[in-house]
Formats: C-alpha cells, structure tokens, sequence
C-alpha cells in the first residue's frame, strides 16, 4: 500500500481523517510488524542524535581535512551572544544548529542522515531550534521528523536522492521541503499547509547543481546547510498565510526528476564543473596535495 | 513496486560525510562481507565514476574497508580505519565506466569471489552480481542464495526445503549462464532460515554453493 504521490496521501488524510504524521507512523507500523509506539521510539532515537550532533559541533573547532572548515559555528555562537541577529533567536539557533551538525558531519562525527548527510544539518536545526524557542514537546517533534519523513519518502520513490544522480536538489532541496513540512507541523498547521509548504520549498529550489570543491563535502555543502534551513522556515511561514503553490507539488517532483536528467554529469557530484572548476577551487586542490589522484 | 521504509529517509545514524559515499560504502562493504563470508588475507577494490573521482574525500575508501571488515556505520572508528588494519592486504582501483551507476564499485575477495554494488543514494545500496551472476539485493531482506548446474526441477527442490521450515519467499529470483549450464538463484526471506537449511540445499544434486546472506541492519 506504498503511498506514491502527495495527491494519494492528501486523499488518505481527509478520507481517513488522520494527519500526515499518523498515516506515516501508521504505514511504517504496518510495513515492519511493529507497533507505533516502536516506531515513535525509533524516531526518538534519530531525533537524540540529532540533537548529539548539535551539541558535539558546538563544542567542537577540529577543522576538517583539507583545513578549510570546521570552527563557522563557533564564529556565530560568539557573534550572536554579543550581537543579536537582526530576525532574532530562532533564525540564530536555526543558521548555529546547522553549521554545528554539518561541520560534525566533515569531521567523519556521528549525525543522521536526513535524507543524506551532506544534507544532515537542515531539518534537525530547524526542528531543534524551534522546538527550544517554542516550548514544543518531543512527542511533538517526534510528529514533526514523521512528517518530514512521509514527504522524503513519498519523493524518494520518485528520484533516488543523491547529487549523483538529480544534483543537490535531490539532497539540500528535499532535505528543506521535508523539514517546511515538520515546521508545519510542529506549528499546527493542517495536512494542505504542510504539503503547500513542502511544495513552496521544493519549488524554489529545483536546479540546484551538486559541485562540491575537490570532491570533499566542506565547499558550499556546509553553508549551503545553513541556508536551506532557513529557506524551509520561508516555506513555512508562507504556507501558513494560506499561500498556495500554483504547480501541484507532484508535478514539482517529477520536475525535480526531469531536471535532474537534464542535468549535465560534470554538475552532478563529480567535482568536474560548476564551483569545482573555479579559478580558486584549483588552487585550493593544488594546495591539498591530495593523497591520490585516481582517473 | 516494493513499500521503502521511511526510515530509509530519516536514518541512518551514521559517521559522515557523505551518505552514498561513506555510509553507502560500508554498506556495501558489510554486504559483500555477509555474502563471502569466510576470513581472508586480501581485498581489492575497484571504484567507478563518482566513487572514483570523489570518493577520497568522501572517505569511501575507508568506508568500504571498514564495511568489509565488519563495521557498522555509526563506528567512529571509521575515521582512522587505515591506522587499525595491519593483517588485511587491501588495494584500491578507480575506473571510469559509463555503462556503470555513478557510485559504483567491484568488491574481489582473496582472488576468489568478486561482488559488485551501487550506492543508489541516502545509504541505501544494491548488490548486483556475484561473480558475474546478477542479482538484486538491497540487504532489506535475509536471502539464500545458491548456484548450481542448470537442470529442470531446482526451484521446487528447493522451495520445498524452504517451505518445509514453514519460511515465506518474498521473492525468487534466477539467472544461468546457458542452458545446462552454471545457474544462479537467490531467494528474499520473510524470516531468516537456520544452517540446517543452508546444509539441506547444499546436498540438493548439483548444487555447488550456497550462502545465508543477512539482511543489514
């Protein structure tokens, strides 16, 4: 009984009269034998890691590799605490969560892959930061990660979500319009806005090339992170006003595919165009002395 | 089409930095590790196309070694796995090969058993041939798998052995290389089935080898 489009899953919703984090906690009960309350603990175990990673990043100023990356966040925890962000607390814990989770994610540290790891920082931060500003429960954010699971899901059936294959689009882009939809959630909002924000997001992303710096996930993976959280938070708030997306978020998908075959392979997670091939990635490649150079 | 679980989306827990290219790689690993089974001196590696290219600093290098050497990919261990391993004589190979899934790479244990994957995203990978029989394993399922010399009768041989132990087969798959020839079959399981039953279809006639390959975790 795979759920294969949003259309399906909206049809579920009101003919069922079940919100979008039950029907998801619901199949998955059905698809493993266990029970919900299994499930739910499943997912509180993602959500602690989660929330492990945040706090190991931020606590943490190991740079990476290539020397490149790894002590952003600490740069905005300082700046933030003497100088407020001029849209406030939530969007400083948001753009924070997220460097800490993605600059974990660099130094080979334990994060969860949501939907992959070069896109591991976007629904937790925003999840996470939220959740502390607003007083919202763990069962709630619970609810939220269900959520945002449905929609990867019911994507991933559509186009494998790796830059490989559809470019960043496919990985940042799914990973803002899973975490629009938990923000709806979390926030109240119904199964429409939830997909509407999902559908905002997803849409103003389409295109989105995977080009990272000599191959490694640092250049622009980590900011990169950073942004699209905040881009799901647009989504959501949008969404929550009762605007609407003109295109269907079905046919957003199947865009999202086509443009992902569109796209050329040297776009496509293998270093070989876009930011990789700039005048300042060759010098950094030259001055890492990489261990190899296979093909 | 076959239900993927949602956790296929929001796990795994894992080390990074990279999903296909760490986390996919141990998978892969682990896999080929469950299908060979048995220790071994040396392993080689060919990585294809993306995994070629990038797979240095996506550490998927390390992530394939560790898998074969029985990882999990949450080990912080990971990290340093080149510092820890001084009995296994393990070398690497990158090609290009546009015939192959971006994330692509030939597992060959001690000369003898070569096992070929993809990486198809988020963690998620796909053994694809075992010594140039194809198959389809996702490591979603407890699966048998043996070859054997073709010959009519040897999917009700051994279905038989397999529903005797009151096992559902969720899916059957074969392959041959011509007819009355080297034949390959392997069966996704409801529920894992005991060496009693590996032992019984190894002394099915004709039957030359056969594995118990454990879905992952």
């Amino acid at each position: 009984m795979a759920i294969l489009s949003f259309t399906e899953l909206l049809e579920k919703c009101s003919r069922d009269n079940k919100t979008i984090y039950e029907i998801a906690q619901d199949e998955e009960a059905f698809l493993s034998g266990d029970s919900v309350d299994v499930i739910r603990l499943r997912v509180m175990e993602d959500l602690l890691a989660m929330k492990d990673a945040v706090k190991n990043g931020l606590s943490s100023k190991e740079k990476s590799i290539s020397g490149w990356c790894g002590d952003d966040c600490v740069k905005l925890t300082a700046k933030f605490s003497e100088k407020p962000a001029l849209f406030g607390k939530v969007f400083e814990k948001i753009t924070t969560y997220a460097l800490a989770t993605a600059e974990e994610n660099l130094r080979m540290g334990r994060i969860v892959a949501c939907p992959t790891a070069g896109s591991c920082g976007i629904v937790p931060s925003v999840i996470i930061a939220v959740s502390e500003e607003r007083k919202i429960s763990e069962s709630e954010q619970i609810s939220g990660l269900l959520t945002a699971g449905l929609i990867g899901l019911i994507i991933s059936n559509k186009v494998q979500l790796a830059g490989a294959v559809a470019g960043c689009q496919a990985e940042c882009g799914v990973a803002s319009a899973m975490a629009s939809g938990a923000l709806v959630q979390m926030l109240g909002g119904t199964c429409n806005e939830i997909i509407n924000a999902a559908a905002l997001s997803l849409k103003n992303i389409l295109g989105l090339t995977c080009d990272p710096v000599c191959g490694l996930v640092e250049v622009p993976c980590i900011k990169r992170n950073a942004f699209l959280a905040i881009h799901a938070v647009t989504g959501a708030e949008l969404a929550l006003c009762g605007v609407e997306s003109k295109i269907p978020i079905d046919e957003i998908v199947d865009t999202l595919k086509i443009t992902g075959q569109l796209m050329s392979p040297l776009l496509k997670e293998t270093s070989l165009g876009g930011l990789a091939k700039t005048k300042t990635a060759l010098e950094l490649e030259k001055k890492l002395h990489l261990a190899h150079k296979p093909i | 089409m076959e239900q993927k679980s949602l956790f296929a989306v929001i796990s795994p827990i894992m080390v990074g930095p990279s999903s296909s290219h760490t986390a996919g790689a141990v998978r892969l690993g682990l896999m080929a590790r469950n299908i060979y089974k048995n220790e071994f001196k040396k392993v080689k590696f060919v990585l294809y196309n993306s995994f070629a290219t990038t797979g240095f600093g996506h550490g998927t290098d390390k992530g394939l070694l560790a898998g074969v050497l029985g990882y999990h990919v949450d080990d912080p261990a990971i990290k340093n796995i080149f510092d820890n391993v001084n009995i296994v004589n393990y070398s690497y190979e990158y090609q290009e090969d546009i015939s192959r899934h971006p994330n692509s790479v030939d597992i060959t244990f001690d000369d003898k058993m070569t096992i070929s994957g993809d990486s198809v995203g988020a963690g998620e990978i796909r053994i694809n041939s075992i010594n140039g029989f194809s198959v389809n394993i996702d490591g979603t399922y407890d699966t048998l798998l043996l070859m054997y010399k073709d010959r009519p009768g040897m999917i009700s041989a051994v279905s038989d052995i397999i529903q005797r132990q009151k096992v559902n087969i969720a899916s059957l798959h074969c392959d041959r290389s011509s007819k009355g020839g080297t034949a390959s079959m392997y069966l996704a399981l409801d529920i894992p089935v005991g060496d009693e039953v590996v032992d019984k279809v190894r002394q099915t006639k004709d039957v030359f080898f056969v594995t118990n390959i454990r879905k992952l975790k």
